[in-house]
C-alpha cells in the first residue's frame, strides 16, 4: 500500500538502523534499532515525499520468551498522502528504555505514559513519565505475560464479611 | 404502651414520606449509565416513583445508585462519598460490575461494590433494562417502609428507634 | 488617563488597588492565589471517570492535569484470555455508546489476519454499515444529550434521549440486547434482520429527524448556548496531527479526515455521503459537525436500505464460522466443527495488523498480534477519545471553570473507550 514509505527509510538509513522491513496484510512495517527511534520518526515527519506528521498509536508488545522481550510500536499516518507505516524498535528486559518522542509529536506524552504503566518501558526525556491507568501505588507492570490476571492489589481495606 | 403505638404509626408516616422522596446520587462510571439515562426518559419515567432529582452531592442525598464498575482505583472514592452520606442511607448496586464485577475477574476491578460499602438492593443484568432497575427502586422502597435498610437497622441498634427522637417527644409529649 | 484631578471613585480605586496608575479596571485581575480543584470523579459532567485536577487562579485555570484509569477494566489482559470470539462482549463495552462501531472494527481485524476479507457476504456487509451507522447516531444523540443537559437544556435532552430510545429498541429486535450487542461475528453477523425490520427503521429515522429538528431549533440559535459555546475551547489546525486528533474534533477544526472517505471499507464506497468539515474548532462547531453527521448517517442508511442485496449472512467456513444449527444437531462433522470452535477458538494465523474504522469519536484501531492458537496474543484498541482528551491538557489552561463543562462534553469522551 505505501511501499515507497519503506524505499525511502531504507534509502536514508543505509548505517544498519533499519534491521528488517516487510509488509502484511497491507500494513507495512519497518524494524529498528533503539538508538535510532528518535532519528527515524523524526525523518518520517519531516521527509516532504512522505509528510507522516500524524502521531496515530504508540504500544508496546511482549514477546516473552523471546529476546528482546519488548517491542516497541509506533504507528503513523500521512493526512495529504494517507501512507501508513508501523515502526518496531526491540528493547531487552534489563535495559528497558528507549528515547521519548514527546517532542516530535506532543500526543505521544499520554501514550508513551501508558506503555510505561503497563510494560515497564521507560521513555527517556518524558517530561512526566508516572502511571495513567493504574493508581501511583501499584506494583508491578500488569500487561506483561508474567502478571497473573487475578492479581488484585487492594487500595481499600474490604469491609468484613465480604468475599 | 401509648408511646410504641404511636411511635410505630409515626415510624410507618416517616417511612413512607423517605421512601416517595428519595433523592438519589448517581454514581455513575461506565456502560450501565447509558441505561440509568434511560431511567431519566419519558419513557421509562423515574420521576412517578418520587426519585426524580439526581441531587450530585452527598450531603444532599439519600440513596446513593453505584452504576457501573468499580475499579480499584475508584474504591476510595466511592467510600468517602458514602461516608458523606447523612443518616439513614441506601445503596443500589446497579448493574452486574456494581454487584459482583460482572465478567471482569481481574487486576484492576473491584468484585463489587459490596466490597466497601454495604448494598441493600442488588441489580443484575449487563445493563439491566430499565425495568428491572423500576422494579428494584420499588423492592427498595418497600425495604424502606419495612425499615430494614442497612443503615436504618444500624440505626435502630444505635438509637432503639429508626425515628428521630425529637419527632417521639414531640408528639407523645413523653420526656423519653 | 486623562490630567483632571482624580474623582473620588478612581481615588477609591487606587486605595483598594494599592497602584497609582490604574489604567483600565477590567485589566487588573485582583490579587489571587493559586488553589488547586479537583474536579471528579464522581461529578455529573465528567461522564463518571475523569479527574480533572486543576490549579485556578480565582475563575481561571492555570494548569490542567487530567487523570484518567478510573474506569480501567484490562481490555487488553482479558482479551490476552478470552477466545477471539469471546472478545466481542469486551468490545461492546469499549465505546459503549457505539457498541457496534467497535464489533465491526474488531471483527474486521481479524478477518484481515484470516485474509477473510474479500469473501464476507455482501448482505452481511450491508448489515454491518447498517447497525454500525444505527450506532454512530446514537452516539452522537447521547454526546450531544448530555452536553445540553450539562449547560442546563434539559429539554434537548430528553428530545434526543426519546430518539435514541427508538433507535435502540430497533437494535433490540436486531440483537437481543439494547446496549450491548455482540452482534457482529468473525465471518459476519449472527442473525438475518427480522421481518418489516427495514421499514420500521425508515420510520424511526423520520422521527429522529423531527427530534433533531427540534434540538437544532433549540440551541443553534439560543444566545445562551451560542454564548458559552462559541470560541470556547478552540483547538489549532495545527495541533491534529500533533496530537493524533481524529474524528469529529479534528474535522470541526477544518481537517477533512474521515476513514470511511478516505479508506473505505466494507461497503461504503458505494453511498453517497458528505463530511461535515468546521473552521473554528471551538465547541460550536464540534456541536454542528455532530449534528451534521447524524443526518449525514441517516442518509446512508436510506441507501443502504434500498441497495442491500438478499444472500447469506455469514461465512460458510466451518473454520470461522459456526454452522446451523439444523447440521449440527444431525452430522458428526458439524457438531465436531461447532465443538472446536466453542471450546478451542478458531484458529488465526500468525501476523499482526494494525486494522482501522471510524468509530463514534474518531480513527479506532485495532493493532492484533496473533501468535497462530485460539487466543490472540495482543489485541490492542487504539482509543480515539484517548489522544482526543490529551489535547485537553493544553486547551483548558486560560479558561473559566465553568468552561470545562462544554469543553469536555463536546470532546465526547467515553470512559470505557478512554481508560479501556
Amino acid at each position: 500500500m505505501a511501499k515507497i514509505v519503506l524505499d525511502k527509510l531504507i534509502e536514508r538509513f543505509a548505517g544498519g538502523e533499519i534491521l528488517e522491513t516487510g509488509s502484511q496484510h497491507g500494513n507495512e512495517w519497518a524494524r529498528v534499532v533503539p538508538s535510532a527511534w528518535r532519528q527515524v520518526a523524526e525523518f518520517l515527519r519531516d521527509e516532504p515525499a512522505l509528510h507522516m506528521n500524524m502521531f496515530v498509536d504508540l504500544t508496546c508488545v511482549d514477546r516473552q520468551p523471546a529476546e528482546p522481550r519488548f517491542d516497541v510500536v509506533l504507528h503513523l499516518y500521512s493526512i495529504e498522502k494517507k501512507y501508513r507505516v508501523r515502526l518496531m524498535a526491540g528493547v531487552p528486559e534489563k535495559q528497558a528504555s528507549i528515547a521519548t518522542l514527546v517532542p516530535v509529536w506532543p500526543g505521544a506524552n499520554w501514550f508513551e505514559r501508558e506503555a510505561f504503566d503497563m510494560y515497564g518501558v521507560r521513555f527517556e526525556g518524558h517530561p512526566d513519565l508516572r502511571r495513567i491507568l493504574m493508581y501511583q501505588e501499584f506494583q508491578g507492570h500488569p500487561l506483561r505475560k508474567d502478571y497473573p490476571k487475578e492479581k488484585r492489589q487492594p487500595l481499600l481495606r474490604r469491609l468484613p464479611g465480604s468475599v | 404502651m401509648p408511646v410504641t403505638f404511636y411511635s410505630s404509626k409515626l415510624a410507618d408516616a416517616v417511612n413512607w414520606a423517605r421512601k416517595y422522596s428519595l433523592f438519589q446520587y448517581p454514581f455513575v462510571t461506565a456502560c450501565c449509565g447509558m441505561e440509568f439515562m434511560a431511567l431519566w426518559a419519558p419513557k421509562y419515567d423515574v420521576a412517578r416513583f418520587g426519585a426524580e432529582f439526581p441531587r450530585f452531592s452527598p450531603r444532599q442525598s439519600d440513596l446513593l445508585i453505584v452504576v457501573g464498575t468499580i475499579t480499584e482505583r475508584q474504591a476510595p472514592v466511592l467510600r468517602r462519598i458514602y461516608d458523606q452520606m447523612c443518616e439513614p442511607k441506601w445503596v443500589i448496586a446497579f448493574g452486574v460490575c456494581a454487584s459482583t464485577g460482572g465478567f471482569y475477574q481481574n487486576y484492576s476491578v473491584m468484585p463489587g461494590a459490596d466490597q466497601v460499602i454495604p448494598v441493600d438492593v442488588y441489580v443484575p443484568g449487563c445493563p439491566p433494562r430499565p425495568e428491572q432497575a423500576l422494579d428494584a427502586l420499588v423492592l427498595l422502597q418497600e425495604r424502606i417502609q419495612r425499615g430494614e435498610g442497612h443503615s436504618q437497622v444500624v440505626l435502630k441498634q444505635e438509637k432503639g428507634f429508626d425515628v428521630p427522637l425529637a419527632a417521639i417527644r414531640a408528639k407523645t409529649g413523653t420526656g423519653a | 488617563m486623562a490630567d483632571t484631578a482624580p474623582t473620588a471613585l478612581e481615588s477609591r480605586r487606587r486605595v483598594v488597588f494599592g497602584e497609582s496608575d490604574v489604567a483600565d479596571f477590567d485589566d487588573q485581575d485582583l490579587p489571587t492565589e493559586v488553589m488547586p480543584l479537583m474536579m471528579g470523579p464522581s461529578h455529573p459532567a465528567m461522564h463518571g471517570t475523569v479527574r480533572i485536577a486543576l490549579e485556578v487562579e480565582g475563575e481561571k485555570i492555570k494548569t490542567a492535569d487530567i487523570q484518567i484509569g478510573y474506569l480501567h477494566r484490562c481490555f487488553e489482559k482479558e482479551a490476552e484470555h478470552a477466545t477471539w470470539t469471546q472478545i466481542f462482549p469486551y468490545t461492546d463495552r469499549l465505546n459503549y455508546v457505539s457498541p457496534m462501531l467497535n464489533n465491526v472494527g474488531y471483527a474486521l481485524a481479524v478477518e484481515k489476519l484470516l485474509d477473510l476479507e474479500d469473501k464476507i457476504p455482501e448482505r452481511a456487509q450491508y448489515i454491518r454499515v447498517i447497525v454500525g451507522e444505527i450506532s454512530r447516531i446514537t452516539d452522537h444523540l447521547t454526546c450531544l444529550a448530555a452536553g445540553a443537559m450539562e449547560l442546563g437544556a434539559f429539554t434537548v435532552f430528553f428530545y434526543l434521549i426519546k430518539g435514541r430510545e427508538w433507535l435502540w429498541e430497533l437494535l433490540e429486535e436486531v440483537s437481543g440486547a439494547r446496549l450491548t450487542h455482540s452482534y457482529v461475528r468473525i465471518g459476519g453477523v449472527v442473525a438475518d434482520l427480522p421481518e418489516g425490520w427495514a421499514a420500521r427503521l425508515r420510520e424511526v429515522l423520520g422521527k429522529v429527524r423531527v427530534a433533531i429538528g427540534d434540538a437544532d431549533k433549540l440551541l443553534t440559535r439560543n444566545k445562551i448556548f451560542r454564548d458559552r459555546m462559541d470560541g470556547v475551547g478552540v483547538i489549532d489546525k495545527a495541533d491534529v496531527a500533533g496530537w493524533g486528533l481524529t474524528g469529529p474534533i479534528a474535522r470541526s477544526t477544518g481537517v477533512p479526515y474521515d476513514v470511511r472517505k478516505d479508506h473505505p471499507y466494507l461497503v461504503y464506497d458505494r453511498f453517497d455521503f458528505d463530511v461535515p468539515v468546521g473552521s473554528t474548532g471551538d465547541n460550536f462547531d464540534r456541536y454542528l459537525v455532530r449534528l451534521e453527521e447524524i443526518s449525514q448517517s441517516m442518509r446512508i442508511l436510506d441507501q443502504a436500505l434500498t441497495k442491500i442485496p438478499a444472500g447469506p449472512i455469514i461465512v460458510d467456513d466451518p473454520r470461522v464460522a459456526l454452522p446451523q444449527k439444523r447440521e449440527t444437531y444431525n452430522t458428526i462433522e458439524a457438531m465436531i466443527a461447532h465443538f472446536k470452535l466453542i471450546m478451542d477458538g478458531l484458529h488465526v494465523p500468525p501476523g499482526e495488523i494494525y486494522s482501522f474504522t471510524e468509530g463514534g469519536n474518531g480513527e479506532l484501531g485495532f493493532y492484533i498480534v496473533s501468535n497462530g492458537t485460539g487466543r490472540p496474543w495482543k489485541c490492542r484498541v487504539r482509543p480515539p477519545c484517548f489522544a482526543n482528551l490529551a489535547v485537553l491538557t493544553k486547551v483548558l489552561p486560560g479558561l473559566f471553570i465553568a468552561d470545562v463543562v462544554p469543553t469536555f462534553g463536546m470532546i465526547n469522551m467515553i470512559g470505557g473507550e478512554c481508560d479501556r
